[in-house]
């Protein structure tokens, strides 16, 4: 119920459909309808370069949000997220490949099929927290790569499978100016369900979860039930991000799931800020540009002391590794709650700007 | 069936399992002391082994000196890392405890293969003779020297928990902090501590593998096979890893012989002891003799 046009100065909500409401003024949803409108003119003004690193954020971050709906929501550690989003990669382009099912319908059924082998290893879950959890993770994560490795007939073993690009109607959505909107819509669905998610019955539960497990049970919800729950969906996400990631690359290689991309998953949740919707996106951007701007860095940086000093250009890969660490150990020390905690900081400072105190 | 080769296996898996159980004691000793779990360990590990390797090849330092000032370089580099990164995380939820450990060892390892590079190092030669026949077996003296040095640390670590005074003030803090305080003993430089003897044995074990295999980014793969190691023993149980150790590491040789005569799946090595991780967490989460978390409201 979007009932005001400024944030009020105090808390003068009555009721809890006005407390749990996505939009809470009119202005903020009308700056999403707009922001989601002049997005859509993006493909016409921006270059490709710069598309294609929307398009990853968007990837990226469907994954992301996943993995926060189970760390962030539910409290469960996973260490393993990068296999999921692999293993949704392989199987929809095994789908489309094998059983030549129309590509719009593989990425939700990859989608489903990763939930599925979420829910196998999320059963562990059922019984196990904290950092058995996240050991459990760590275990699936080497089971599925080494099981990537193997199974030929599924991802191809050595040789990279390949992905059909996407298609509806019979009108190819081929290059990035035209997958730019697939991915759009994706992210806009897949973001709007989640935050209604969190809103509901059973997002209220998850969140129970995390917060007192035991009074949780105590007030009659389902331990086992939720926390297999958001392993699948957990699960879900990251297949339908790794089915377009696939459909975005056309091929899908055995490189890129490993435990490296779990970690930088894992960054991308904290730097936005664990437990927040908005904020997943946020932190997937900044980790999508990270790697990016050292790169615009070290170009910039060329032939400079720090340039000889360091050896930019041998060790990019190093540094850029390093930095990622060094980004989630300070986030974590200085600000654990993430981007998403200082935008809200920000917008409190502006509510009764100038009289702020 | 091929009997030598399955000795031969065993013995490794002897030799590399009391490794095991070193790294997964010195992963422990973290975990029992100050309730952190070290994703970091495999990393400590590689930063002993190219210390070590630095020292010997650049400076040419003799073997016997090299190795005493590493420990000591380790022993500081442990208590460092407490004090600047997990002391302002006391108190913070686990993922956040989780997480930086996590980060700490992507940054290690980078760091290190930006310093040494990616490439396996030779390790400088130790020993002069390079078998020795045991019982009609040919055992390199590396692995020998690697056995000796396992136990001995075994042994120095029960006597340190057993009969040192500080080992006593280690225990009570694992057994409950807030006591332990009220008792006199500094939580603090326990917990300083604790990290300074882990990165210390880890970087002994570092050493010796190096000394086995040379050194290279792959060392790493040790503190992850810690985990199994570490389970299956019962995270809080020191004597339970070093046996958790053993186990995974013949678990491993047997795969591989299994894999090599019989199976031929290729790479059963790498992924046996994470399946026997699932089974392990599936039926008996706590472990063999880890402590079962009994919570009352």
């Amino acid at each position: 119920m979007a009932t005001q046009t400024l944030i009020p100065a105090g808390d003068f909500r009555t009721t809890y459909a006005a407390d749990t409401t996505v939009f809470p003024t009119r202005t903020s949803r009308n700056a999403m309808i707009v922001g989601i409108i002049l997005i859509c003119f993006a493909p016409h003004v921006l270059n490709e370069y710069t598309l294609s690193l929307l398009i990853q954020i968007g990837i990226f971050g469907i994954a992301a949000l996943g993995l926060n709906i189970v760390v962030g929501f539910t409290g469960q550690i996973s260490i393993g997220h990068a296999a999921f989003f692999g293993f949704g990669a392989f199987t929809s382009a095994y789908l489309s490949n094998r059983f030549g099912i129309p590509v719009f319908f593989c990425i939700p059924l990859a989608g489903v099929v990763t939930a599925a082998v979420g829910l196998i290893f999320g059963l562990p879950a059922a019984r196990l927290k904290g950092l058995y959890l996240a050991i459990a993770t760590l275990a699936a994560q080497y089971i599925l790569l080494d099981f990537f490795a193997r199974a030929e007939w599924f991802t191809g073993g050595s040789v990279p499978a390949s992905a059909e690009p996407f298609s509806i109607f019979g009108y190819s959505l081929r290059g990035d100016k035209k997958y730019f909107y697939v991915v759009l819509a994706y992210v806009i669905v897949c973001y709007l369900l989640v935050t209604n998610l969190i809103r509901s019955r059973d997002g209220r539960a998850l969140v129970a979860v995390r917060d007192h497990y035991l009074s949780a049970e105590i007030m009659g919800i389902n331990l086992t039930k939720y926390r297999t729950l958001s392993f699948g969906l957990a699960a879900f996400f990251a297949g339908v991000g790794g089915a377009l990631y696939a459909h975005y690359n056309q091929v899908v290689s055995n490189e890129g799931f490993g435990i490296d991309r779990s970690i930088i998953f894992l960054a991308m949740i904290i730097i936005g800020g664990i437990g927040s919707v908005m904020g997943t996106l946020m932190g997937t951007a900044f980790m999508v540009l990270l790697p990016e701007s050292m790169e615009w860095l070290s170009v910039a940086l060329r032939d400079s002391p720090i340039d000889q000093f360091l050896g930019l250009k041998n060790n990019i890969a190093f540094l850029r590794e390093m930095a990622i660490g060094i980004i989630i150990i300070i986030f974590l020390v200085f600000e654990p709650d993430g981007l998403a905690h200082r935008w809200r900081r920000i917008k409190a400072y502006w509510k009764l700007y100038p009289f702020s105190h | 069936m091929n009997t030598q080769l399955l000795i031969q296996l065993l013995v490794n898996g002897l030799v590399v399992g009391t490794l095991y159980g070193v790294v997964a004691m010195s992963f422990v000793l973290i975990y029992k002391a100050t309730q952190v779990v070290n994703f970091a360990q495999g990393e400590l590990l590689l930063i002993g082994a190219w210390v070590c390797w630095w020292l010997l090849t650049k400076y040419q330092v003799p073997f016997y000196l090299g190795m005493p000032i590493t420990l000591v370089f380790m022993f500081l580099f442990g208590i460092a890392i407490q004090v600047v990164i997990l002391r302002p995380m006391v108190g913070e939820p686990i993922i956040s405890v989780i997480m930086v450990t996590i980060a700490l060892s992507t940054v290690f390892s980078a760091l290190m293969k930006w310093m040494f590079g990616v490439n396996l190092q030779p390790f400088p030669r130790v020993f002069t003779t390079q078998n020795v026949n045991i019982l009609g077996l040919q055992v390199q003296t590396v692995y020998l020297m690697s056995l000796a040095v396992s136990l001995a640390m075994m042994v120095g670590m029960a006597w340190f928990f057993r009969l040192s005074k500080y080992g006593l003030a280690m225990r009570a803090t694992a057994f409950n902090q807030q006591v332990a305080q009220s008792l006199g003993i500094s939580v603090k430089s326990v917990f300083a501590m604790a990290w300074a003897i882990s990165a210390t044995v880890s970087a002994v074990a570092g050493v010796v593998v190096a000394v086995v295999n040379g050194v290279s980014a792959g060392l790493s793969a040790y503190g992850v096979k810690v985990f199994p190691a570490a389970i299956l023993g019962g995270l809080d149980s020191v004597g339970g890893a070093v046996l958790g150790g053993i186990i995974i590491g013949l678990l491993e040789n047997f795969a591989h012989f299994l894999d090599s005569e019989y199976l031929h799946w290729g790479n059963l090595y790498e992924i046996a002891p994470f399946y026997a991780l699932i089974i392990i967490l599936m039926i008996k989460p706590y472990g063999l003799f880890g402590t079962k978390d009994i919570e009352r409201v």
